[in-house]
């Protein structure tokens, strides 16, 4: 196996599956880049981030669509597009984006199959890039995925590391129902073992990255990494944590989560979204109400504060939930 | 008025096929305005009356392989486009049988085995979807097309501006059909349209665009005809307005206070696409008033039929409130 980053990771995941599937399309804004323009090189950016680079050469306009910026139509037309029998991908540039594009996501791609009374399937990939970390300041910096959780018909997907990424991405392309899936900024250029073919992760499953016998600790994406590096140094004292990450908010493995805390008796849950009404505070009352009787102390939450991304550095510091923080939070949950 | 080709624009066949689907509408909806008053219906229901020869018009130009998207006021577009009487009234009165299962309504109906990709409650929400579909005909290579039908009110959304232009930027086969029936609500299209000429903001997009008399089922055919060869000759999207009326409210129940007294009645003497259809295929020799009157008692035998089975099917199963969320969970 080779190391790869979870960028390269999903652009693998995309290139095979549009090999594999004809009725795969990407559309997005520069997901190609160089449309128009002065440079005549038609692949000028390949997605800001680099995770659509090669699709255009091999499989050219009818099916890598640069779009203007108009996140409605984009999300809008892979929408329709999938109910007349596509499967498109539509970036969504920055997560914070779907403050334009709400209504095509939940009240249209999401509850067709509902309102058609199941005759119909909207097989629509949103990819979006979320996530602080690199100072780009409140209107590109969140983790919105907890409003896109609330949302019945939609899939969320959230991966931590880029093996999860291409199995999770190669798993919502093989799917029939909307799916949002949330990359991390920061997690992009991080390495990991990566198997070269085609391979799938079930959704609601979710991956057991430490086991442990003291706490309980659940995190998604970034925090998965700054949770290792906590439970990881407490180790060393003897204390020793279940580290889950449910890799997807919707559907949400419960079970795993509620055996581990039946085993632990403590939970912590870390969240880098603010704290109102997050999948942080949603974890905490599912165990609050299903695995009440497990509990030998009160669940522990480490979130983002109630107040948007701040910009500076030293600020968007303070803001994310850090290694440091999620140590003390192990901590305090073992005090009772 | 005088018009004298011999020869019509439309077979003997599609024209007593066009007469039957205005007139099912007509009817469907004349009786929904009567049925809702027993307070059997749930919800909220938006009237097409007036408007039948848009629908009918446009979709007379269309297969099952071509799609439509509609709007909150879709029973027309969905009987022009094929979707089942029966189904259609099931669905509006909640029933298990219907054609949503009864978890759509009025606002939702939809039948993707027909190109019909949904009724859409909210204003400038369909648009978008149907450049999406217009990709997939574009990609197929098979000539399909697709129609967004809206109002005035949705010509003033952000996002049909959006679609619009990216309709031209793809190049992808979309007629977007403005139905402009004068009011966006409770609100005159004179105020609410700044240029008053939604025809002439989609040439802004860069499109082709034309208006046309929305009572005259020909005028529309011709118009919509031009717009969706263009389509199929893969020229890319246009845009018609037909000029149209709604007998009735924007809702039922809506007291229309915003319209003069004795308006609708006065519309429905000038401005009746069924009476300008009758006369005109009557005067030309094209069509028999006995041939549409056998069709009346037959869609009146249908409705009344639907309205019979709809009011006595049960509901949906309480088992049926979390099926379809998902294709898989």
């Amino acid at each position: 196996m080779t190391q790869k980053s979870m960028r390269d990771a999903i652009n693998e995941a995309l290139h095979l599956e549009m090999e594999r599937d004809p009725r795969i399309i990407v559309l997005g804004e520069d997901v190609s880049g160089g449309a128009g323009g002065t440079s005549g090189n038609r692949e000028a950016s390949g997605g800001i981030f680099g995770v659509t680079k090669g699709l255009w050469p091999k499989y050219g306009d009818a099916r890598v669509i640069d779009t203007p910026i108009s996140e409605s139509a984009i999300i809008g037309a892979a929408a329709g597009a999938a109910l007349a029998g596509l499967r498109p991908v539509a970036e969504l540039m920055f997560a914070d984006f779907v403050g334009v594009c709400m209504d095509q996501i939940y009240n249209q791609a999401a509850k067709f199959r509902y309102m058609f009374g199941g005759k119909g399937s909207c097989p629509v990939v949103i990819r979006t890039a979320m996530g602080a970390g690199m100072n780009m300041g409140a209107q590109h910096s969140q983790t919105i995925y907890p409003f896109i959780t609330a949302v019945p018909g939609m899939k969320v997907v959230i991966p931590s590391n880029a093996y999860d990424a291409k199995g999770l991405m190669i798993t919502a392309l093989r799917g029939d129902d909307p799916v949002m899936f949330f990359e991390h900024k920061a997690l992009y250029p991080r390495k990991g073992e990566v198997p070269d073919g085609a391979y799938t992760i079930p959704f609601g499953e979710a991956a057991l990255v430490r086991e442990g016998e003291h706490v309980t600790v659940v995190a998604l994406a970034r925090m998965v990494v700054f949770a290792e590096k906590a439970i990881d140094a407490l180790a060393k004292e003897g204390i020793t944590c279940d580290l889950i990450d449910p890799r997807t908010t919707s559907p949400l493995d419960e079970e795993t989560i509620l055996e581990s805390v039946a085993s632990t008796g403590r939970l912590v849950v870390i969240d880098e979204s603010p704290p109102r009404c997050s999948v942080a505070a949603d974890i905490a009352a599912m165990v609050a109400s299903k695995g009440f009787r497990s509990l030998k102390a009160p669940i522990v939450q480490v979130t983002a504060p109630h107040a948007p991304v701040p910009f500076a550095r030293e600020l968007e510091r303070a803001y994310v939930p850090s290694p440091a923080r999620i140590e003390q939070a192990i901590r305090e949950v073992l005090k009772d | 008025m005088a018009h004298a080709p011999t020869t019509p624009p439309l077979s003997k066949e599609q024209l007593l096929k066009a007469y039957r689907q205005m007139k099912t509408i007509r009817e469907f909806e004349e009786r929904l305005h009567i049925e809702i008053q027993t307070g059997e219906i749930p919800g909220f229901t938006h009237l097409y009356a007036g408007q039948e020869a848009v629908a009918v018009g446009v979709c007379a130009h269309l297969s099952d392989s071509d799609y439509i998207v509609s709007t909150h006021r879709g029973h027309g577009h969905c009987i022009a486009k094929g979707c089942d009487v029966g189904g259609m009234m099931l669905e509006i009165y909640g029933r298990a049988a219907g054609l949503c299962k009864g978890k759509g309504g009025s606002m939702h109906i939809a039948d993707v085995t027909k190109g019909m990709l949904g009724a859409n409650a909210i204003v400038g929400g369909g648009p978008p979807l149907a450049v999406g579909a217009a990709i997939a005909c574009r990609n197929r290579g098979d000539k399909t097309v697709s129609i967004a039908f809206g109002g005035d009110g949705s010509a003033n959304q952000g996002t049909v501006f959006e679609a619009m232009n990216m309709a031209v930027v793809l190049k992808v086969p979309t007629v977007f059909v403005f139905e402009n029936n004068g009011y966006a609500e409770h609100t005159g299209a004179d105020y609410a349209v700044g240029s008053k000429d939604i025809a002439g903001r989609a040439r802004g997009f860069g499109m082709p665009a034309e208006s046309c008399d929305g009572a005259d089922f020909f005028a529309v055919y011709a118009a919509a005809g031009r717009a969706i060869a263009l389509g199929r000759e893969g020229k890319g999207p246009a845009t018609i307005e037909p000029r149209i009326t709604r007998y009735y409210g924007h809702f039922e129940g809506d007291p229309q206070l915003y319209r003069a007294k004795d308006e609708t009645k006065e519309l429905r003497e000038t401005m009746d696409c069924l009476k300008n259809f009758r006369a005109r295929v009557t005067r030309e020799g094209w069509l028999t008033n006995a041939e549409m009157d056998a069709i009346d008692s037959d869609v009146l035998a249908l409705i009344d039929s639907a309205v019979k089975t709809a009011r006595a099917a049960p509901p949906p199963n309480d088992a049926e409130l979390t099926t379809d969320v998902y294709a898989t969970y």
